[in-house]
């Protein structure tokens, strides 16, 4: 109201002052016929970047196996200690999990479990309507968890890699060289 | 028997008059959200029935199975009582408020308005200027700085602002003749007073925004400053006994606006009561526009504009209109 620069008169400063509000009212008015821009959920679902973190699942590797080695290092790295499992070897010397089990009522969807997984295995999906009343529905157990297929990444196989060879002997793994006959290098 | 007959019609019109202000006070707490949200390019609350409809019985719901906490140390009495001393002041005003035309039913002559005071207008006021004690102990009895601090500032408003709601409507009674609102509404069968006292209805419409301390003048529960103002410590139904009163609060000023400023019942074709109640309407949304146009008023600014221009022009407007009626009349 007050002009510092200049005084105005208090005619001029009264109808600049109404000028003001009214302008600002035609703003407000002008905007309650404008279209509006809010996306009302249950009808319209945005599709959400892959990336996105809600219910976590367990993936299989190439040739259809669970790609899980129960290594509990997704385990460790919850920090909510929603992840449980019971690791056993399997009779060809692969391990897996006998259960598997993750809290969704405690999982704060972080993600750090993906990150800390060697094999690829568990994974967070843009997938997020699974709440319940109840929560030893949101208890989900390893069959629950289990998809039948590679998730994020399709190709990778841990054991091609590491652990052991589920084909072929020893130096099988890819980019792994033959075994060195230790009787062949002495000095 | 007519002693009878006169209690039922009394009754009646109570009944609608009560039903119909807490309706309108309900489903105007769904309309300002609606409104709000247009103006802020959303579309406010729309799931609880058709286009939101049930969305204050929802609220109601909510609000009667809340807890009811009583702050420690509060002033249990007073905390109890002053949330419904704001709603029950609100409601008592208008029972001076005309309505609608004066109904002929079979040679009775039943006026559509609870009591047509001979005071009328200055019952009004004080029940208006009463209903800051609701506030203001409300705010003291919660044992809190932020409702203590919330009651003061109401206080102060409330001095600062009666003042020109009252000297607004001089000029009115001077016209009128009379302080009942009935024969306000009588006098404006020509012309509707707006026309000729368009300051008066200026200073009074800004003072009845600042008496139902809603934006721009709603610093007695500024949000950013006083978590709630006076209500912070209230929960429940008590916390939406303050709501209704507010609400309540707008209807009736804005009934007050119609009947001293609009003509009332007043406008041709339609039924007197659809023009009263458009009229209303219109006032009411204006307060919503009001509320989602201007940021709020620092605290020495409100006082500046009560009393360093209000009233000053509330002054000028009685004398510049005393001596227009002297020159016409006299």
């Amino acid at each position: 109201m007050a002009n510092i620069e200049k005084k105005e008169s208090y005619l001029q400063q009264t109808i600049d002052v109404f000028r003001g509000l009214a302008l600002g009212m035609g703003v407000t008015f002008f905007h309650l016929f404008q279209r509006k821009i809010t996306e009302e959920y249950p009808e319209k679902k945005r599709s959400l970047p892959s990336r996105s973190r809600a219910r976590i699942v367990l993936t299989r590797d190439p040739d259809g196996e669970e790609r899980c080695v129960a290594c509990f290092l997704c385990s460790a790295a919850c920090p909510v200690s929603c992840i449980s499992m019971e690791g056993e070897e399997r009779e060809d010397g692969r391990r897996w999990a006998r259960w598997f089990r993750i809290n969704f009522a405690r999982c704060i969807y972080c993600g750090l479990c993906e990150e800390a997984c060697p094999t690829l295995a568990i994974q967070l999906t843009p997938y997020y309507e699974f709440c319940d009343r109840k929560i030893l529905n949101l208890v989900a157990e390893k069959e629950d968890l289990l998809i039948d297929h590679g998730g994020k990444n399709e190709e990778y196989n841990f054991y091609r890699y590491a652990g052991v060879t589920m084909v072929g002997g020893k130096g099988s793994h890819i980019n792994e060289r033959e075994p060195v006959d230790v009787k062949s290098n002495l000095p | 028997m007519s002693f009878m007959l006169g209690m039922i019609v009394l009754l009646a019109k109570l009944g609608l008059v009560l039903v119909g202000l807490f309706l309108g006070a309900g489903w105007l707490t769904l309309g300002e959200r609606r409104l709000l949200g247009w103006i802020q390019i959303r579309l406010g609350p729309n799931r609880a029935g058709p286009w939101g409809l049930l969305q204050p019985l929802a609220d109601i719901v909510k609000l009667l199975t809340k807890e009811d906490v009583i702050p420690e140390g509060a002033d249990r009495l007073i905390f109890l009582y002053a949330p419904a001393f704001v709603a029950v002041t609100a409601l008592l005003i208008f029972a001076v408020v005309p309505f609608a035309d004066t109904w002929t039913v079979m040679g009775t002559r039943i006026p559509m308005v609870i009591s047509d005071l001979n005071v009328g207008l200055l019952f009004a006021l004080a029940l208006s200027s009463l209903g800051v004690y609701g506030v203001a102990l409300g705010g003291w009895a919660s044992n809190s700085k932020f409702s203590l601090l919330g009651g003061i500032r109401a206080t102060a408003q409330m001095i600062s602002y009666e003042l020109s709601l009252g000297l607004s409507l001089v000029p009115v009674v001077m016209l009128a003749g009379s302080f009942s609102l009935v024969d306000i509404v009588q006098a404006q069968a020509k012309y509707p007073f707006i026309l000729v006292q368009p300051v008066a209805f200026v200073i009074f419409f800004i003072s009845a925004v600042a008496e139902v301390k809603r934006i721009p003048f709603d610093l007695p529960e500024a949000e950013n400053e006083l978590v709630a103002g006076y209500h912070t410590e209230y929960s429940g139904m008590r916390f939406g006994l303050y709501f209704l009163g507010e609400y309540v609060t707008m209807v009736v000023l804005s009934a007050l606006v119609a009947v001293f400023f609009l003509g009332g019942w007043r406008g041709p074709l339609l039924p007197s009561f659809v023009w009263f109640f458009m009229k209303v309407t219109a006032m009411v949304f204006i307060f919503i526009w009001f509320r989602a146009t201007f940021p709020r008023f620092r605290y020495d600014q409100l006082m500046h504009l009560g009393w360093k221009v209000l009233i000053p022009a509330a002054l000028l407007n009685i004398v510049a209109t005393g001596g227009l009626l002297l020159m016409v009349k006299g």
